[in-house]
């Protein structure tokens, strides 16, 4: 018990994995039982951190640390701020209910899909807590292999293609990202004398940071491009869609509502305090790249016949968001953000959720195939209205709070593309009121749909942890923001900060 | 105690909503009644009439410049130096729009309990019509820009459900998302108007942003042009929500709705909050010149399109709804020319006379059995006395004779828009012919609902309705009277139309006496004319409102000749009748080049440049397809095998490069 609470995210992170490889021992029936279990437990096990972190302190806390590999500085060394806090909480929230939702839904080689989802929580949790660059990459590799399974062996018709598209996206730019991670452990062996993955170290490492294609820029880009792709970003996203389309329901989820928010994650804990010069420099782009993806997205969003996709494309506009607040590079605009990945992360799960239910009954995800079921599952019309809402940002959701904030720091940044990203309240309504209208509204004028069932108890309780996160997020958001407030601004400071004395020579504060 | 105004219809609408989601929701449930779940909504609506009562009287026994009282509920964002508490505020102006909201609310309210009674499902009815009552309040009570913008949002929501009630006619729902879109454009508007006033005034609170403006030293200081352009991206939020042009043609669609709807929502409260934004914000709007001649031109333009327009339409609800955008043109006209003054007290006559007519033209819908075209009806004043008589105050009262209230309200406009200061005598005569069209679209309705001989076969009546949606089950047949629980607010509201204008009478208002702490008055001798001048005006507006009541009297008191003079002019009466064509306009410059470049986007760039530059790496491809094989296997060795290749990549670089 001592060994537990002095490695408290070392035992949450493994925690799912050794749950899962457990599992491996009991009968297939049991699959689905044992890894909702496991997750429930993972989560209650996990509020643990909500109430003993001290918001009052701006560093890791929690820390683990570990020797390696020694002859390359990596150590095994985890820790959280107020920003891992909230999004190891989402990861642990969410997975119980993509389980729970799976009951029907999989029906072959069930050990094997509960056992990957509980691994790829592992990876996650494990992406999240890292304070080592290497072993941040590790886990964020990790993710790769479980997701690209669950794309493709229970996705559907052109799974493999979608999760080959996925897995060659995401490797490409993680490759660099790797090869930018050796340099920097090399520099700090230039400068400091021994090689060093850890963050808090490789923060002192000075670099030559005038310029686009200066020593910061390129690795920045290095970075950059890892994350830009995860997020994704304009014009990278062309694999999200496919892979959505094609995973089963989990996967969606997992994806929409976890591995997306690895890349806004990536830029603010790992891009931004590393490179302040490049950021600045690159600023302005990654703010238009991040206002293109919010219209674009949403213009394409709302001429997809397919419901998955229409989604998969609203992730790409929302994302957008994220991008542009984050490079506002102010506390508004950042907070916004994060804030975002979470709203995102809970409304888009349930739009997948919401759409995988009625696929579940019918078997298809095409608009039009739909039409007036509200008629018949009025209790899936509120559940999927309020996800709706959240998505269109309405004042009282979650999504209202994000966007505000996000729009405002950007305004701060550039009030031009504050301009154009703001357009994206518009469309944003147009694809999901009209997707919703020919979905739920007007006659039934299938046969097929005349005697669909409505919600299950089992679906309900699925969604309802969901519907009650939309509504208290969007009144109560100080009841998150107090946590990550010192953080962020921690953050922002160093990427403000280290400009200046990167200029005047290494740091000498120490952090 | 303030905090109850809007929480009261808060709690009202989960009581309602888990009602209809436990009682009234599966499939084939028996029709419920309407009666629990609308006592329940219209005793939390009428408790918060009381409380707003109440605090009314407070205020009143305060000295002038301490009318406000404010209470927070807790901090809402704060970030750093930003910070927004949601907090509640009210003084000697929110609280008239309070008492309008839940006064009027609560006898429409009361009316919807027999207007839904044969509904399916009258608790999700109710429920919405609370969470209207909330938002609405939290609009006219929050303290602060973006709580006024949640009340904003939270109102266009409600509308959009409640348009698109009767979800099972496609038209209906497409209404409802019609009016949602046109608001969000507004709201684009309003979102960057708030930004442009924190970042000039560092704050989003009204407070402040009027303690601010009251200082000369720091107005001097603001940039004009970017006041200008707060003002005008406000007041594009406006034209949303008020249904001004360009954005008007939600309105119309919007009666798609069930009728109560249309009185509370778009007729006497919801329409009229750009209103009372103008109002709210009076001391920022004087000062851009520009923005002001901007409000106060689309203001007359819209009152003189949307009374041509209703001049021409056959449907009862639709002849309303253009009567009220031309009314909230009005509206509009008199804050452009400096006189808010006269705008909120045109919101509050026309909420009594519009809700009035609204559930009196409900009253004769629901007696006629859902037929709303006025060509097919006809001496119904026999058939149904109360609504006939409570019409013809609406009908006297909209018309502005003196001494209904809309006279008053009326005519207070045009004397500022002729003589205030920032008057125009062009405009006044723009505003003088839309008030001669009201008098003559709206006696022609009158006429053809109420007089003449009846003009349907009586006995057929109620076979074509929406019998699923607002079944006649239990309804008598033929044409009848509503019950006395629909034609009871019909008189109240008859009443109060004609009481109304009491508050406002010229050189005595008590209206613009009680406002003058948040809307300065106007200085007297600052009029570019005098009392002679004003009386002759009311004399000439008066006259010019009885002409052309006369004149339509004249013309469909003989069906004839109003044919026969319809088919005269059928080329301009066609365009009338199809509203300018305005819609198919928008549809052509804007909905469809969107939507087709959309197309174009995904399925030329998307798919055609980007998917092709990163798969069509020839190779790839290929592998792809054996990769495919071996994952069939359950193979991980081909991610072992990328990965291997990637690290001894890095490091042989590595290794090269560096050491």
């Amino acid at each position: 018990m001592e060994w537990f609470n002095s490695h408290l995210l070392t035992a949450l992170t493994f925690l799912p994995l050794v749950w899962a490889l457990f599992g491996t021992f009991l009968p297939v029936k049991a699959a689905k039982h044992w890894a909702f279990a496991g997750s429930l437990l993972v989560f209650l096990v996990s509020l643990k951190l909500y109430f003993e972190y001290d918001p009052s302190g701006a560093e890791f806390q929690f820390i683990e640390n570990t020797e390696w590999i020694p002859g390359l500085g990596v150590n095994y060394s985890v820790g959280m701020d107020g920003i891992s806090l909230w999004l190891l909480l989402l990861t642990t929230f969410l997975s119980p209910l993509v389980i729970l939702a799976s009951y029907n839904g999989v029906e072959e080689r069930e050990k094997e899909f509960y056992t990957l989802l509980l691994a790829l929580q592992t990876g996650m949790m494990g992406a999240f807590v890292a304070t080592d660059v290497f072993l941040f990459y590790v886990f964020w590799e990790a993710m790769l292999i479980p997701m690209y399974f669950l794309i493709g062996i229970w996705g559907g018709k052109d799974r493999v293609y979608a999760a080959m598209k996925f897995f060659l996206f995401t490797m490409v730019g993680s490759l660099l990202m790797l090869v930018a991670i050796f340099f920097l452990a090399y520099q700090h062996k230039l400068q400091f004398g021994s090689f060093s993955t850890a963050l808090l170290d490789l923060y002192k490492v000075k670099l030559d940071g005038a310029g686009y294609f200066s020593t910061q820029g390129i690795l920045f880009l290095a970075f950059a491009l890892a994350f830009a792709i995860k997020v994704p970003l304009f014009p990278l996203h062309t694999w999200l869609p496919d892979a959505h389309v094609q995973a089963p329901t989990a996967g969606s989820v997992i994806l929409a509502g976890v591995l997306l928010k690895m890349g806004g994650y990536g830029f603010i804990r790992f891009a931004f305090p590393l490179f302040p010069q490049a950021v600045a420099t690159y600023q302005h782009a990654f703010l238009i790249l991040g206002s293109i993806a919010i219209v674009y997205g949403a213009w394409v969003a709302m001429v997809q016949p397919d419901m998955k996709k229409l989604v998969a494309y609203s992730s790409v506009s929302h994302m957008g968001y994220v991008v542009v607040g984050l490079f506002s590079l102010n506390a508004i605009g950042a907070t916004g953000s994060i804030y975002q990945m979470l709203n995102h992360g809970i409304s888009t799960p349930a739009l997948f959720l919401l759409v995988g239910m009625l696929y579940e009954r019918r078997h298809t995800k095409e608009i039009k195939e739909y039409g007036g079921i509200t008629k018949v599952m009025p209790l899936f019309a509120i559940a999927f209205m309020i996800a709706t809402l959240s998505s269109v940002a309405l004042p009282g959701t979650n999504g209202f709070v994000g966007e505000f904030l996000i729009l405002l720091g950007v305004w701060k940044a550039n009030p031009a593309l504050a301009v154009v990203a703001t357009t994206g309240v518009v469309f944003g309504a147009v694809y999901m009121l009209w997707m919703f209208q020919r979905v739920m509204f007007g006659p039934i004028t299938k046969e097929e749909n005349k005697n669909l069932k409505d919600l299950s108890p089992r679906e309900m309780v699925v969604l309802a942890p969901l519907m009650i996160a939309i509504v208290v997020m969007g009144i109560v958001p100080n009841f998150f923001f107090e946590k990550m407030e010192k953080s962020v601004a921690k953050l922002l400071e160093r990427t403000a900060k280290v400009e200046m004395v990167a200029a005047a020579g290494p740091r000498k504060d120490g952090k | 105690m303030l905090k109850w105004i809007p929480l009261l219809p808060l709690i009202g609408f989960v009581i309602n909503g888990f009602w209809y989601a436990l009682f009234q929701s599966r499939p084939g449930a028996k029709k419920a009644g309407a009666t629990i779940p609308g006592v329940i909504a219209t005793g939390a609506i009428f408790g918060s009439f009381l409380i707003s009562l109440r605090v009314f009287f407070y205020l009143k026994g305060q000295a002038e410049d301490a009318r406000i009282v404010e209470e927070t509920f807790f901090s809402w964002m704060k970030i750093g130096e930003f910070s927004l508490d949601m907090a509640v505020r009210i003084d000697s102006l929110s609280t008239l729009f309070t008492l309008v909201i839940t006064g009027v609310g609560t006898l429409i309210h009361l009316y919807s309990i027999g207007y839904m009674s044969h509904d399916a499902t009258p608790g999700k009815f109710f429920a919405y019509l609370n969470l209207f009552c909330f938002a609405m309040l939290m609009l006219v009570m929050g303290s602060s820009l973006p709580i006024l913008f949640l009340g904003w949002e939270g109102v266009g929501l409600c509308s959009y459900l409640l348009i698109g009630y009767w979800y099972e006619d496609i038209d209906k729902a497409a209404a409802g998302k019609k009016a949602f879109i046109a608001n969000r454009i507004g709201d684009f508007g309003f979102i960057l108007g708030m930004f442009l006033i924190y970042t000039h005034f560092g704050t989003l609170e009204f407070s402040k942003i009027t303690e601010l403006l009251g200082k000369g030293e720091f107005t001097a200081l603001l940039n004009p042009a970017a006041v200008t352009a707060t003002c005008l991206l406000l007041f594009l939020g406006c034209t949303g929500k008020s249904a001004q042009i360009p954005l008007y043609v939600w309105l119309p669609d919007a009666m798609a709705g069930p009728t109560p709807v249309s009185a509370l929502i778009h007729a006497a409260t919801m329409v009229t909050s750009g209103i009372y934004l103008l109002a709210r914000l009076n001391l920022l709007f004087s000062l851009s010149h520009t923005a002001m001649a901007v409000i106060a031109v689309v203001g007359a333009a819209t009152a003189f399109v949307a009374a041509t327009i209703a001049i021409a339409q056959n449907d009862i609800k639709k002849v309303l709804a253009y009567s009220t955008v031309s009314q909230l043109g009005y509206m509009f006209l008199a804050c452009g020319v400096g006189a808010y003054g006269a705008g909120v007290f045109h919101v509050i006559t026309h909420a009594f006379f519009k809700a009035l007519m609204f559930l009196g033209a409900g009253s004769v819908i629901h007696g006629m059995h859902e037929e709303q075209d006025i060509q097919k009806m006809g001496g119904l004043r026999w058939k149904m006395p109360v609504t006939f008589v409570t019409f013809l105050v609406g009908w006297i009262a909209i018309c502005g004779i003196p001494p209904f209230s809309g006279f008053f309200s009326k005519d207070e406009i045009l004397w500022n828009v002729f003589a205030n200061p920032h008057g125009n005598k062009l405009l006044w005569i723009v505003g003088l012919l839309t008030a001669m069209m009201t008098a003559f679209y709206m006696t022609r309705m009158f006429y053809l609902t109420f007089m003449g001989a009846p003009r349907f076969n009586e006995a057929k009546l109620g076979a074509n309705g929406h019998g699923d949606d607002h079944g006649h089950g239990h309804a008598p047949k033929g044409v009848h009277e509503s019950p006395a629980l629909m034609t009871i607010p019909l008189v109240v509201l008859a009443i109060l139309s004609i009481v109304g204008g009491f508050i406002g009478i010229p050189h005595m208002s008590w209206l613009e006496h009680w406002l003058s702490p948040v809307i300065p008055a106007h200085d007297p001798t600052a009029f570019t004319a005098g009392n002679t001048v004003e009386y002759a005006l009311m004399a000439v507006s008066t006259l010019a409102a009885l002409g052309a009541i006369l004149f339509a009297l004249k013309t469909y008191s003989n069906l004839k000749v109003a044919a026969a003079r319809k088919q005269k002019h059928s080329r301009l009466h066609e365009t009338l009748e199809n509203k300018w064509y305005v819609d198919e306009a928008y549809e052509a410059a804007f909905i469809q080049p969107i939507y087709e470049l959309s197309v174009k986007l995904w399925k030329g760039f998307d798919v055609g440049v980007i998917d092709r530059v990163v798969v069509g790496f020839g190779r790839v491809s290929q592998w792809t397809g054996q990769a495919a094989r071996t994952l069939q296997t359950g193979s991980i060795q081909v991610y072992a095998i990328v990965l291997l290749f990637g690290l001894v990549l890095t490091l042989s670089y590595l290794i090269k490069g560096f050491i």
